[in-house]
């Protein structure tokens, strides 16, 4: 600690060392200032004063070139009656929900097996399971158009081939869901598992050892020791998944383009914001519909807190740090 | 069956379960080379081709005849360099400060720090756009490159690293060979700060490399952006050309795969350690 250094420097020759040391220290102070400078610096212009703003923004009418004309609370009012805003809450919360689960599911299974003792190729593995994660947005949906194409897609190739008739994936309501989840799912399974496997491994083996000797099947050890063990970390990833599900853009936007495809069936909650700001240029209603979003990411995180807490102490603090 | 046997067997399922997801996680990035290298008419065609052709060459070619590739990927390569390198200094002597100095006001201003996480950076796209514009960096690099030059992940990161890994004594002995902070931070705090560096640059460098949403608000001169948002104009454009866009998107894809290997024992460590801390 640098106080104590100080003091015990002090101690060898008390006056002269004492008015060096205030001296020291108040320079000592600048530096230190100076060293956490450039993060409150960058927040007050890029992060604070935009937020501020974003809210002075709300309450205008502004395509961004003419003037500002001060509308009140008329942005709030045309948000909440506004259907397409309902609708991009309701589709991302519906990705959300279908991504999220198989997502979590196998990243538990996968992360399970590459825990057995004795596993040959972990490494390889991990770095497999890895490699979709590092890949852009933008060329996983460019890729996966292409796999859920209505035309020719990979897919309905392989209907076919069983004799299945083709679906229009890119067309229906669900078909769009499904093909914006199946990426979160590719993307992002792997990244889970290695999370939970650095979970599975600081589990005591003796309990594992234990269930052996007692005869317990992989499904009992899986449920009874493995499931209750890892909670803090699942509620980790649950929080996590929640907060990228709820700032899904790059997908939709590239899959199904800016409206959200035929229907607004893939149009998220940031990509309303993305079209109505800037395509449309309604810069004040965009401004209001990120405060809708705020609004809506805290009540979710409220309630993923309170799952938290109901699952016990430990996880909530995991989950409050994260 | 003997315990061996049974072993063996349980083993090879795994395996097998093991390798299936593989197939399915490395898949997407085989149909994209298998796209790359054939014609669009192959593309088309029913049933599908499933092996690679030979048109791989052809099609890269054609890439860089139709779209500024290497504009925009040497783009791409500043925005990611440049801020990753901001990072990590930033960062870095933000996260030595806090860890192993005490000053006036430490706790808030780290707490303060810690409730920036908690704002959706969507919040603010609308207004930081028109900072930007203030400031004439609309279409500019400076735009991604400066807003995201340090961050409270980062710092908070590497304090919590910092804390562990820098001896107290070793400022000590440092201070009263008479090095100040700036010395102390060069001599003894980067050194040690190394393999935390290593993971976040690469993290950093992964996370820049692959931004869309504000570089695909903030570059509006199509000449100049970055390999994201050239990816997605070009897919727009040549809806028809499928498999040079494909070619492209390989292109765009193979770097960042490169920097993940250099690294990639280090770094997925690293970030199971810490999800564990956190």
């Amino acid at each position: 600690m640098a106080t104590t250094s100080i003091a015990a420097n002090a101690g060898k020759d008390p006056g002269a060392a004492a008015r060096a040391a205030t001296g020291r220290k108040r320079s000592e102070y600048f530096s230190l200032y100076l060293a956490i400078s450039p993060f409150y610096i960058l927040f007050a212009v890029f992060g604070l004063f935009p937020i501020l703003f974003s809210a002075y923004l709300s309450f205008q009418s502004w395509n961004g070139i003419g003037d500002m004309k001060f509308v009140g609370f008329a942005q709030y009012q045309f948000m909440l009656s506004d259907q397409f805003f309902w609708k991009s809450i309701v589709n991302t919360f519906q990705i959300w929900f279908i991504s999220t689960i198989p997502m979590l599911f196998f990243a538990l299974v996968i992360a399970f097996m590459l825990n057995q003792q004795m596993l040959r190729g972990r490494s390889a593995y991990r770095i497999a399971y890895f490699i979709p994660n590092v890949t852009s947005i933008v060329a996983i949906a460019i890729i996966f158009g292409s796999i859920f194409s209505n035309q020719f897609g990979l897919i309905n190739a392989g209907l076919q081939a069983i004799g299945a008739d083709s679906i229009e994936w890119l067309n229906t309501p669900w078909g769009i869901k499904i093909a914006i989840a199946a990426m979160v799912i590719w993307r992002w399974t792997g990244y889970n598992a290695i999370i939970y496997l650095a979970g599975l491994q600081a589990i005591p083996t003796e309990l594992y050892e234990a269930a052996r000797v007692d005869g317990a099947s992989w499904v009992q050890v899986f449920f009874r020791i493995t499931i209750p063990m890892l909670r803090p970390i699942i509620l980790f990833t649950v929080i996590t998944s929640t907060i990228g599900g709820m700032q899904l853009f790059a997908e939709p936007q590239v899959l199904v383009g800016n409206s959200g495809g035929p229907g607004n069936e893939g149009q998220t909650m940031v990509l309303y914001l993305y079209e109505q700001a800037f395509i449309k240029n309604q810069f004040g209603y965009g401004a209001a519909i990120g405060w809708g979003l705020f609004v809506i990411m805290i009540l979710f995180s409220l309630i993923n807190w309170r799952l938290v807490q109901g699952a016990g102490t430990r996880g909530l603090r995991r989950g409050a740090r994260a | 069956m003997n315990p061996v046997t049974a072993q063996r067997i349980r083993s090879t399922i795994t395996h097998l379960l093991l390798l299936a997801g593989v197939a399915i996680s490395i898949f997407p990035f085989y149909w994209m080379f298998v796209m790359a290298s054939r014609t669009t008419t192959d593309v088309f065609k029913y049933p599908p081709e499933l092996l690679p052709g030979t048109h791989l060459l052809e099609n890269i070619r054609k890439i860089f005849d139709n779209i500024d590739m290497v504009g925009s990927t040497f783009n791409t390569l500043v925005v990611a360099l440049a801020t990753t390198v901001l990072v990590l200094f930033f960062d870095s002597i933000a996260a030595f400060a806090f860890a192993k100095y005490e000053f006036p006001g430490k706790n808030i201003l780290f707490v303060v720090l810690l409730a920036t996480f908690m704002i959706p950076s969507q919040l603010s796209t609308v207004p930081s756009f028109i900072v930007m514009a203030n400031l004439g960096w609309v279409g500019s690099l400076w735009a991604l490159i400066i807003p995201g030059a340090v961050n409270a992940f980062g710092i908070f990161l590497l304090r919590q690293y910092a804390q562990g890994a820098i001896p107290s004594d070793l400022l000590d002995a440092a201070r009263i060979d008479g090095c100040n902070f700036w010395q102390q931070y060069r001599n003894v705090a980067l050194p040690l700060l190394r393999p935390a560096l290593a993971f976040l640059g690469i993290f950093t460098f992964i996370g820049t490399w692959n931004d869309y949403l504000w570089p695909l608000v903030v570059l509006i001169d199509p000449e100049k952006v970055t390999l994201q948002v050239a990816l997605s104009q070009m897919k727009g454009l040549f809806t028809t050309d499928y498999s040079m866009v494909m070619a492209g998107t390989l292109l765009a894809v193979i770097p960042l795969i490169i920097v993940f290997f250099i690294g990639a024992r280090q770094f997925l460590s690293d970030l199971a350690a810490g999800a564990l801390k956190q």
